[in-house]
Parts: C-alpha cells; structure tokens; sequence
C-alpha cells in the first residue's frame, strides 16, 4: 500500500556532531529514521556509530565531558532542547543493548518494570504477554515466568530485553549491536523477529555485521571516522554505492 | 664433557622456604593457641559457676561482695552500643554510599573516597576523648538526666567511627553492579532514583549485607571508645542515658586491676572474652559468606 516515499519522518538527525572532551566522534551527520523501518547503521570499529545511535534517546547524558551540538527532532521537537526530560524521551525511544543486561528478577518482572515504575496504563500482566509474544519468546517462557532472567540463555535473555523494551510501546527502538554476544541460531530468530517488528515500529540497528545490514533493513547509513559517508537505501548502497569508500567496505577490503 | 641435567642442591632456597613457612604459621599458631588458652581457662571457670547462671544471671558483681557471675548486664550493655551505632551508622553509611557510587562526579568522589579512609584510620580512643568531652554535654544540654559516663553518648561515637567503613564497603557494593543494568533501567524511563532504589540497591543487597554485620562486629569489639564514654557500671538496663559496662569495657577495667592470676574473678576474663570470640567470629563468617555469594553472581 504504502510507499517508501510516503512514509513519514519519525526521528530526524540534523547537523549532529558530537565530541568526547577534545576527541570528534560524530561529525555533522545529517540523516532521517522513517516510521516503520529498520535503518542499519554500520562502519569500522570507532566510527561513532554507537555514539549516535545513543544520542538518539540521549543515552550520552550519563557520560562526563560529551558535547552536542545540532538537532535530533522527534515529531517537531527537539530532543536537546532545554527543558525536555530525559526520561520522557526514553519513555518514547526504547532501547537494547550489545549484551543482554536483564535485571536479576524474575522474567516477568521483568518486562513489567518499565510500565510499572512508569504508571502505565491498562492491564500490566496483558502488556507482558503481548510484549514476550511480540518478542518471540512467550512459547518458551509461559510456564516458568516467575523464574529468575538470569536461568535463561543469552538468546533468550535478548529477546527478553526486546520485549522489556517492547513492553513501554514506545515509537522508536534503538538496538546496538544486538547480536554481537549471540550464536548463529539465536542470531538468526531475531532477525526473523526484526521482520516482524518493524510492522508496528520504527527500529535503528547499529551492527557490525554488513550480511545482518543487508538481510534486515530497508535503509543503511555508513559511517566513517563520525562521517556519514553514505545514507541510503540498503540495496543501493550494498549493490550500487556512490561512494569509493562505502564500496570498500561493504566488500569487505577493509573494516 | 657430558651435560649434567641434576641440578646443583640449592640450599638458600630451602632455608627461605622454610623461613617463609614459619612466618604463615606464626599467624596460625598464635590463633589457635588463643583459642585453646580462652578454651582452658573458661572451662575452669565453669567448674565453678554453671554456664546457666554465667549466661542468664542478671547480676553481674565479680568485684564487690557479694559476688555475682550473671553476665547478661554486659552483654545488654554491648547490645546498646551495637544497636545505638547501628541506627546511627547504617542509614548514613548506606545514603552516603548511594551518593559517592549514584550521584558525585568522579572529582568528588576522588576527594571523598580517600578521606573516609583516612577517617576509618582515627585512633578508636580520640573518639572516646571526643564523645566524653563533646558528644556527652552536647546529650546533657538535650537530656538533663544523662549521666556522664553514658550508653548513648559512646553509642553515638561508635556509629561515627564505623560509618567511614560502611559507606566504604556499601560503595564497593554499589560500583560492582554492573553498568549495563542501570542503562538498561534508564532506557525504561527510569529516574535516578528508580534506577538506584529499584535495581541498583537490590542488586548490591548482599554486599551492604555484610558490610552491616562487619559493622555490627567492630561495635561489640570495639573497646577503648566505650571504656572512656560508657563508663563501668554493669547495669541491667536499658536506658542509654545511664552508665553501663560492655563486655570489652569490663575486660579493661579486670586487666588494669591488680587481680591476682588464677582467681575465679581472674578466669571471668577469660568467659567474658570467649563469648566475645565467639560472637564476633559468628558475624564475621555470616559476612564472608555473603560476600562470597554476592562475588560468585556479579563476577
């Protein structure tokens, strides 16, 4: 039905750079995350992706000496603006991480902690069935939920933590290289999950694993020394980039 | 010439071994034969008076006719202390753990972490000097009854000198939570708050366990402070306002005395000393146990 063309802007990254004391490590990246899509970010080692991918739910406030300059509008609104809550853009902006981090508590809660502490409303026990079968993970976890997170394998406390994110329903999900500490199966399943995901959500991937770009998103950033060197859709940039430097990467002669 | 492949005896490595050997042992020896002297001399003592009356009697008069061996005036008294130091210490060490670990920067925390340790260094009996001439009136001026040499005044002291070591190990606790737990709070739209009373206390709780009880043992341990604040009167009470006498307080005031050796007041000494032991060896192997707990989930 819908077009690519037509979807809309959800998150827009304007002019951003970012520097560690004296050190750049993002350089005046400009790129849109369209609603409803997966948007992989990808390049080297140190490239200032996961520093972006971070600022984009300003995960970067916990770290001393970071400077910010440029704009990350969500619908309209600057995230760095003075006066916006940190907290309500998280409330917004979910997140998983390179290693699955579940608290030490039980599965269910879990999934239940974020919209607990929050005051969601609605029924707290529908949102985590939804979440974990959002998550892929219901089947094998409904008849242990009481269980302790930290029983379950590391592909199972991903999905997890997917679903801890999933559970605040929030418009944007951030995964920073969430397969990195994963096996090839675990891997594998959620990717399937991504393709079921980015139905209802808008998703921005950090990887360093250009078949994962390639397989999952619809549009692929790829970044060089904090350069955005290339922003576009994932099937030209991989089979047809514009770029001397992008076409070196993605065939793999360096990175 | 044919290659030797046995070595040369070397002596001086045998005699450094065994040299090295001794001086482990010395450490060793010395707590056991420590143990075994407490064991002696309190079993002498228990010939004489039974152990129900030593450990239930509410009279405690060893010095004055006539004689009384009830020990529980002592063991109130080193009770008072520890639960006076505990309510002063605790929730002050654990809150100023939160904000060194959760909220100081890094350059308050490079300042403040060094001069806890200092603190914890202090003689126990510059304390004791400071509770009779400071904290004591400060309690008179409050309390018009206090007396003093009071519980509550080396209570009181006793809390302050053990706060450095909690806040110190409760901090501890707090860093070794991993980070990725409190991002990943945060990301839920947590508070710092959230994130600290929620996840990051909860997850610490085996640690600030057993800094608790590590502080609980140096209170009933603790001697010279209480000896000067708390004075020697072995009352069953428990009021911290008057005077009472710890089971470490009573130790000092026997050892400074010209009790003759061998006498049954001279092996109370001993009894006093092996509940003492055996208290404070209790806590410390409750604390090490939980730590070890604690390091096998978060390592």
């Amino acid at each position: 039905m819908e077009t690519n063309e037509q979807k809309s802007t959800v998150l827009d990254i304007q002019n951003v750079s970012i520097s560690y004391g004296s050190e750049l490590a993002v350089r005046n990246v400009s790129m849109p995350i369209l609603e409803k899509t997966i948007t992989a970010i990808i390049g080297p080692s140190g490239c200032g992706k996961s520093t972006l991918l971070r600022s984009l739910n300003r995960m970067n406030d916990f770290i001393e000496n970071v400077e910010q300059s440029g704009n990350i509008m969500l619908s309209g609104q600057d995230l760095y603006e003075s006066g916006v809550d940190p907290v309500e853009v998280r409330l917004r902006i979910g997140m998983v991480f390179q290693k699955p981090n579940p608290f030490p508590k039980s599965i269910f809660r879990n999934v239940a902690w974020g919209p607990t502490i929050n005051g969601l409303s609605g029924d707290i026990e529908e949102r985590v069935v939804t979440a974990l079968q959002q998550a892929a993970l219901w089947d094998e976890v409904k008849d242990r939920l009481q269980d302790s997170a930290l029983n379950l394998s590391g592909g199972q406390q991903q999905r997890l933590c997917i679903a801890r994110a999933l559970a605040m329903k929030p418009e944007v999900i951030l995964m920073d290289e969430p397969c990195s500490a994963l096996d090839p199966v675990s891997t594998s399943r959620i990717e399937d999950l991504l393709f079921e995901l980015k139905r209802e959500y808008t998703i921005v991937i950090v990887t360093h694993n250009m078949q994962q770009a390639a397989r999952v998103s619809e549009y692929t950033a790829f970044l060089e020394n904090g350069v955005l060197v290339e922003f576009g859709d994932t099937d030209q940039v991989f089979t047809r980039p514009e770029n001397q430097r992008t076409e070196e990467y993605v065939t793999g002669r360096f990175g | 010439m044919e290659e030797q492949l046995t070595g040369r005896p070397r002596l001086g490595e045998k005699i450094l071994k065994g040299a090295f050997f001794c001086c482990a042992s010395i450490s060793v020896v010395t707590t056991i034969a420590v143990i075994c002297i407490l064991a002696f001399e309190t079993y002498g003592f228990f010939v004489e008076i039974p152990i129900t009356d030593f450990l239930f009697g509410t009279e405690w008069t060893p010095l004055l006719q006539p004689k009384s061996y009830g020990m529980l005036p002592l063991l109130c008294g080193t009770l008072m202390i520890v639960v006076g130091s505990s309510i002063v210490a605790l929730p002050v060490g654990i809150a100023s753990a939160v904000y060194l670990s959760e909220y100081a920067s890094d350059r308050v925390r490079n300042i403040v972490k060094p001069v806890l340790e200092i603190l914890a260094g202090i003689p126990t009996v510059v304390y004791g000097f400071f509770a009779l001439t400071f904290i004591t009136p400060m309690l008179q001026s409050i309390f018009e009854s206090t007396h003093v040499f009071n519980a509550a005044s080396a209570a009181i002291v006793v809390g302050i000198m053990v706060l450095p070591m909690v806040a110190s190990m409760c901090d501890d606790a707090l860093q070794s939570v991993p980070d990725s737990l409190r991002e990943g709070a945060y990301s839920l739209g947590a508070t710092s708050f959230e994130v600290t009373i929620r996840i990051v206390l909860p997850a610490a709780l085996s640690g600030i366990f057993a800094s608790f009880v590590l502080a609980i043992s140096r209170a009933i341990g603790e001697t010279m402070a209480v000896t000067l604040a708390a004075g020697a009167t072995p009352n069953f009470t428990l009021n911290p306002l008057e005077s009472i006498q710890t089971m470490t307080a009573y130790i000092v005031q026997v050892s400074l005395g010209d009790t003759p050796a061998g006498t049954l007041t001279y092996k109370t000494l001993f009894a006093v000393a092996a509940v003492l032991f055996t208290l404070t060896l209790f806590l410390n192997l409750t604390a090490s146990s939980v730590m070890r707990r604690f390091k096998e989930t978060y390592e």
